[in-house]
């Protein structure tokens, strides 16, 4: 690939997409208009993040890709071979070895620290789409800072069935200012974003770049009297035992028998390999699967 | 016992084997050269071309070659490699009244000056499956004449002359570049004509034809249409002048649509405008009606609320690369937000079911 500059982009694009960058940092959740490229990959896949991944990486940098939590989903096998084909960069599945960490619909289980960045792959950015398809017309909402359409929303939610009805890509409010859509994570994964870590949201196909810096206040909308609850399989890991992380429900046969494993796989993983066994596990071995 | 299901990347490697060899078919069958696609595919070379906003009969002949046919694959491909190429400058406005036609008619007049000149056209082809073409065989030389030397006015001119037709105000402002700036709304016209040139056929073409059928009618004459060569040009700062750097083939629509006046503006004719590389008539004619109709604010007509006036989703829907990529990401996994899905409407389930038994019970 020595045709390509370093990670795919030239120079020039990777400075506007810097600048993109700063200035969403600068604005914690305001949506940067960007000029996307196309990326040999398609919109929808993924552009934005690689986007972003690429105008961040650097020579000395370590980069992880998941998807829905794994290593091994094949959309993030193929992210990490054109990084390791375009940026020749190091590559791990280790969470806390990864300097910079590209994710779809998950934040890892482990706390990333100050000098990790997180870079999310966003389909929809704008949290109002659904509620008003036109963009001329959420662009002046967020200015004019007019969410009442949303809480309008939850509230219907309630009355209709007793619980906000939004179970991933559930709307935040960034320091008291901006409502912004998370990206597809589950509503578990919230919290996590008030983190030590830098947060940057890539979305190509609709040109927009968001960010969140360090320790940034995230607040997940609610009402008093409904309260914002991070929600989970009501299980442990039965692989690792694992009673805090997000969990997958996996259907091992025609029966419809189940059995709930993290979907963080570094996370299980690395407990496995500390010994902890799950009520269905095996103790690991290095050689296993 | 469940095991981590792991081997995506062999399964990536096998697939992209598997695929290879599927492109390539039976190995008896004589393969593809990029040379006879180029010549004799020659508008699936154009379309791929336009919307890959690429003009490179060559590469498009290769990028239709690697998918396999796949229109939409091979204009994917061109717009990937296109977006690695340095930018060296912008070449002068092509001139198309100086086009060497190749094609040229009008629906608004019997005759003009140029005449009518109907060129490769399918127009008054019979449908009729040619079944001599499934043989090989030599096609009979077509009848030669003197080439038109003089420059071909456009007809469209001809009704200026009256003020009969709105004028196009000539700027030298440089227009906005859709593949270097985000798209913001509202756009202009420049980058309005820029989205619908490259925007998918089928996409431009249903657009166009919901005009025709009443959803913001313009009612739409083909002024003009032509198609030919022009000669494209590049200041080139060292030498103080612009010199000839190629050609390209292009076909340009004028349309003259029937406007009653608004507040602002007297009955007189207005005009759509289409230009698309390559041989691609149907693509200019559906572009030209869809930028008439776009026009509404600035003529003073009145929003019917129809599709095709509404900048925000004709702009945003008529990208083929972004449409297919998004609808297509869902069959990427989404097992976490799913899993999510399944929790809540458990819950909610269960607490349903909690307000109706009881009734039930009572009623035992």
């Amino acid at each position: 690939m020595s045709d390509y500059n370093f990670a795919y982009l030239d120079e020039q694009t990777k400075r506007m997409i810097r600048r993109a960058i700063l200035k969403g940092l600068a604005i914690p959740g305001y949506q940067v208009p960007f000029a996307s490229r196309e990326m040999p990959m398609p919109y929808g896949w993924g552009t934005g993040g690689v986007q972003v991944s690429a105008a961040t990486l650097t020579p000395d940098d370590t980069f992880k890709v998941i998807d829905q939590g794994a290593d091994d989903t094949t959309n993030a096998v193929s992210i990490r071979k054109f990084f390791e084909k375009t940026a020749g960069v190091a590559t791990t599945e280790e969470t806390s070895a990864a300097s910079v960490i590209q994710t779809r619909h998950r934040i890892p289980e482990d706390e990333l620290r100050e000098d990790q960045i997180l870079v999310y792959q966003v389909p929809i950015p704008e949290p109002l789409r659904f509620l008003e398809p036109s963009e001329v017309e959420t662009r002046k909402m967020h200015s004019l800072e007019e969410y009442g359409l949303m809480h309008v929303k939850l509230y219907e939610d309630i009355a209709k069935h007793g619980a906000i009805a939004t179970s991933y890509a559930y709307p935040v409010k960034v320091e008291g200012r901006y409502v912004m859509d998370p990206s597809p994570i589950p509503k578990f994964d919230n919290p996590k974003m008030e983190m030590a870590g830098i947060q940057l949201f890539g979305a190509g196909r609709e040109q927009r770049i968001y960010a969140l810096p360090p320790y940034c206040q995230v607040v997940s909308l609610d009402f008093d009297d409904f309260p914002f609850e991070a929600s989970k399989a009501d299980h442990a890991c039965d692989m690792c035992g694992a009673t805090d992380s997000y969990l997958d429900e996996v259907i091992m046969d025609d029966a419809g028998n189940r059995m709930f494993v993290c979907s963080d796989t570094d996370y299980c993983a690395s407990r496995r390999k500390a010994g902890h066994v799950g009520a269905q596990g095996t103790p690991f071995e290095e050689d296993a699967a | 016992m469940y095991v981590a299901v792991k081997g995506g990347e062999r399964a990536i490697d096998n697939a992209h084997a598997w695929l290879a060899e599927e492109r390539r078919g039976d190995l008896d069958v004589a393969e593809l050269s990029i040379a006879q696609i180029r010549e004799q595919l020659s508008l699936a070379v154009n379309r791929v071309m336009a919307e890959g906003s690429l003009y490179d009969p060559d590469l498009a002949a290769l990028a239709i070659k690697q998918s396999r046919g796949d229109m939409i694959e091979a204009i994917f491909l061109i717009r990937a490699y296109r977006t690695t190429l340095p930018r060296f400058g912008a070449t002068a406005p092509v001139d198309t009244e100086a086009m060497a036609c190749d094609r040229r008619i009008s629906a608004t007049f019997k005759d003009a000056p140029g005449g009518q000149v109907l060129g490769p056209t399918f127009d008054y082809t019979h449908r009729l499956l040619d079944f001599a073409l499934a043989a090989e065989g030599d096609i009979p030389e077509a009848p030669q004449s003197e080439p038109r030397t003089e420059v071909t006015p456009h007809i469209t001119e001809f009704l200026n002359q009256e003020g009969l037709i709105q004028t196009e105000v000539s700027s030298d402002d440089v227009p906005g570049d859709l593949t270097r700036e985000p798209l913001e709304l509202p756009s202009s016209r420049p980058l309005r004509l820029q989205a619908l040139t490259r925007g998918d056929e089928g996409f431009v073409l249903s657009m166009a034809y919901s005009t025709q059928r009443g959803y913001g009618r313009n009612h739409a004459f083909v002024g003009e249409l032509r198609i030919g060569k022009v000669a494209v040009e590049m200041d080139i700062p060292e030498l103080g002048f612009a010199i000839e750097v190629g050609e390209i083939e292009l076909t340009e629509c004028e349309t003259v649509n029937q406007f009653q006046g608004s507040k602002t503006e007297p009955p007189q004719f207005t005009r759509g405008y289409g230009l698309v590389f390559g041989q691609s008539e149907r693509k200019s004619i559906s572009m030209a009606l869809v930028d008439r109709a776009l026009r509404w604010q600035e003529l003073g007509e009145d929003n019917m609320g129809a599709p095709a006036q509404d900048e925000e989703f004709v702009l945003y829907h008529s990208d083929n690369i972004q449409a297919t990529g998004f609808l297509e990401h869902i069959k990427l996994p989404h097992y976490v937000d799913f899993q999510s899905e399944l929790e809540l409407i458990r819950k909610l389930r269960r607490e349903a079911m909690e307000n109706i038994n009881p009734v039930q019970e009572a009623a035992e």
